[in-house]
């Protein structure tokens, strides 16, 4: 790459923008910036066709029908899959994460078409998901612990084409009874920790624009969210031995 | 009162005994266990209390206690008004509501928004106020398309129900349409990154948004803004008559609560009360459990803003003294806040520059990383007082969250 420059997608912040979202955006800029990278974000609205020069495309959480809404609409458009396809960088929360593998549950129980990007298939779960959940990334990642919030009821299987990103330490991770949190196979990562991820985890921000860079970046001082990290993976941890 | 079979009449008095013994314990205002007694030794309690009463529901995702309030204020020409000041607004609270105030022929119901189907079903209430919907505290609330679709159902079962509901909020709009009179209200929505897909297909909205006034419609289908009977329009409200009501008077600050002003004038003159005798009235609510309040600490002017919800924090900064006055902001993660925090990522801080701003709340090192990665240099601090005395003398504005709202108001005083 000649020089560093990033381009974000940010995919339909209109349908799927529900627990701060915005913060993966943000925090990506940032960490870029900091580093004398530029960034430049489209906030893709789900009447306009995905941009096709994206580096990293960033997808989030949302209910039910929204969820249903974006993604048809993402299958219809197909430029999601091209953009995989060719090894772009795609960071998907929650809904998102359900909608980048083969199926996912629908607001009445059916099972629904995904986009197939992540070797990946979710259901509906007996229970719902809610509070902050802690887990040991893939080792090969080189990513430390990571701690985030899940709120979902999902269920979601991986498949031989993709691994899990995390062992649970703390929470409930995918809810099919494996003890796993996400999935990732290449570039393309998954996630139920929603919201601002990267804002707790500055490690998978990094890893993100390492993926899109093609190469190592210089570390950085994680000021207040690194303290941020280490202050819910102490509360957390101690709240289970509590 | 004395019409309620002796079983009610029983249920009542238990639970008003209830109530007073959590208040002597120094629990609360009581209402919740005095309903909860009440309603299980009579589960129909609520349908026998509300039955010959003229009741108002009031609902929304921000803004019901303050609403509840002005409406109930702007009533009282009508006769006495049962009401649940304490915000306690579930039927737990409902029932002590009315229980208290068994000679009032009048009640105004704030209500929780997944409750509004079940409390309309089983008070029948005459009038219900809708006024906006947004994201708020995911881990624990209901999500708001579900919820605005519970409320079309219920008042499609509710024909001889009125709803006054405010037009400019898509959600609030589909959630009322299935009503059979309604009066629309143009309030306002300042908070539009839940509306920007129609509730009815899915498709894209198309929207219109100056200051003074919103509108939209659905690129793909039928649906669109209704026209609005009543208007507001920067500081007036214009009625369904034309004319042009100022709502200089009202006391409480803000666009927000000109939007509150504005759906109780309709919903009063829906009881027959016409502005000019409501707006008086309106302008005696100078604070609402604590909201708005300005307390007097150690020479500094504290004036306390409860926000929730990113809808909320944009409200509140709305109101703020002009800059670069100086701002607390104090975070909890409690169960009434809502255990999650991501929300703080909704709200564009960047609107505090260039102002002294202190952190501080269970949650300040959460409020640190997202003022940090807005550009907003902040201080943070153990607890308010650090803030309070590092402020010079003058006015400190603080916004706060619920539970943290509520440690803050217990440290300065409740009375105030």
């Amino acid at each position: 790459m000649p020089s560093d420059r990033i381009k974000i997608v940010w995919i339909y912040p209109d349908l799927l923008s529900t627990y701060g979202d915005q913060g993966n955006t943000i925090m990506l800029e940032r960490r870029a910036a900091l580093r004398g990278i530029p960034t430049e974000t489209v906030h893709l609205r789900s009447d306009e066709p995905v941009p096709q020069d994206g580096d990293i495309y960033l997808l989030g959480g949302g209910e039910d029908r929204p969820q249903i809404l974006a993604a048809q609409r993402l299958r219809n458009d197909g430029g999601l899959n091209n953009a995989a396809a060719r090894g772009a960088v795609v960071f998907a929360v929650c809904a998102g994460y359900q909608i980048i593998g083969h199926e996912f549950g629908g607001d009445e129980g059916q099972q629904l078409p995904g986009l197939g990007i992540l070797d990946i298939r979710s259901g509906r779960g007996q229970q719902r998901a809610v509070g902050e959940v802690v887990g040991d990334v893939a080792a090969e990642l080189n990513v430390p612990r990571i701690t985030g919030f899940e709120n979902h009821q999902g269920a979601t299987t991986i498949g031989p084409n993709a691994r899990p990103l995390a062992k649970v330490v703390a929470g409930v991770g995918n809810g099919d009874g494996q003890g796993f949190e996400g999935a990732y196979a290449g570039k393309v990562l998954g996630t139920y920790m929603h919201g601002p991820a990267l804002v707790r985890n500055p490690g998978l921000a990094d890893l993100l624009l390492r993926w899109a860079l093609g190469h190592e970046i210089a570390p950085l001082d994680d000021s207040w969210a690194g303290r941020l990290r280490e202050e819910r993976l102490n509360a957390v941890l101690a709240a289970q031995q509590g | 009162m004395s019409d309620l079979p002796l079983r009610s009449q029983l249920a009542v008095a238990l639970g008003r005994t209830a109530a007073k013994m959590s208040r002597l314990a120094g629990k609360g205002d009581g209402s919740v266990i005095g309903g909860r007694i009440g309603l299980r030794f009579d589960p129909e309690l609520l349908t026998r209390l509300a039955k010959d009463r003229n009741l108002v529901l009031v609902s929304a995702t921000n803004g019901k206690t303050t609403t509840t309030r002005l409406i109930t204020s702007a009533m009282a020409p009508l006769g006495e008004v049962a009401t649940n000041a304490f915000g306690a607004n579930m039927p737990t609270g409902h029932v002590s509501a009315l229980a208290s105030a068994p000679g009032a022929r009048y009640g105004v119901l704030e209500c929780d928004e997944k409750y509004v189907p079940m409390v309309l079903a089983e008070t029948g209430a005459n009038v219900v106020a809708l006024m906006n919907l947004s994201r708020d505290q995911m881990d624990r609330a209901a999500e708001i398309w579900l919820l605005a679709g519970k409320w079309r159902k219920a008042l499609e079962k509710a024909p001889q129900t009125h709803v006054i509901a405010n037009c400019d909020d898509p959600l609030v709009t589909w959630g009322a349409s299935s009503a059979k009179s309604v009066t629309w209200v143009a309030a306002g929505q300042h908070w539009r990154e839940d509306s920007w897909c129609c509730p009815e297909c899915g498709g894209p909205l198309d929207r219109r948004d100056t200051e003074e006034d919103s509108d939209w419609r659905c690129r793909q289908c039928h649906f669109s803004r209704p026209r609005p009977d009543w208007s507001l329009r920067g500081d007036h409200v214009i009625d369904p008559q034309g004319r042009a009501i100022p709502l200089d008077s009202v006391q409480l600050p803000g666009r927000a609560n000109r939007s509150n002003a504005a759906i109780a004038l309709a919903v009063v003159a829906q009881f027959g009360v016409p502005p000019e005798r409501a707006l008086p009235l309106l302008a005696q609510v100078r604070s609402v459990a604590g909201r708005y309040t300005t307390v007097e600490h150690q020479g500094r002017s504290i004036r306390l803003l409860l926000s929730k919800n990113p809808a909320g924090w944009l409200e509140a900064f709305d109101v703020l003294a002009p800059a670069p006055g100086p701002v607390a902001l104090s975070v909890n993660a409690q169960g009434p806040d809502g255990r999650d925090t991501s929300w703080l990522w909704d709200v564009d801080y960047r609107i505090l520059r260039g102002r002294p701003v202190w952190v501080t709340g269970e949650r300040r090192i959460d409020l640190a990383a997202r003022l940090e990665a807005a550009e907003v240099s902040f201080t943070v601090v153990d607890d308010i007082e650090q803030a309070v005395l590092a402020v010079p003398p003058g006015h400190l504005d603080v916004i706060a969250n619920y539970t943290a709202f509520q440690d803050i108001r217990t440290r300065y005083g409740r009375a105030l």
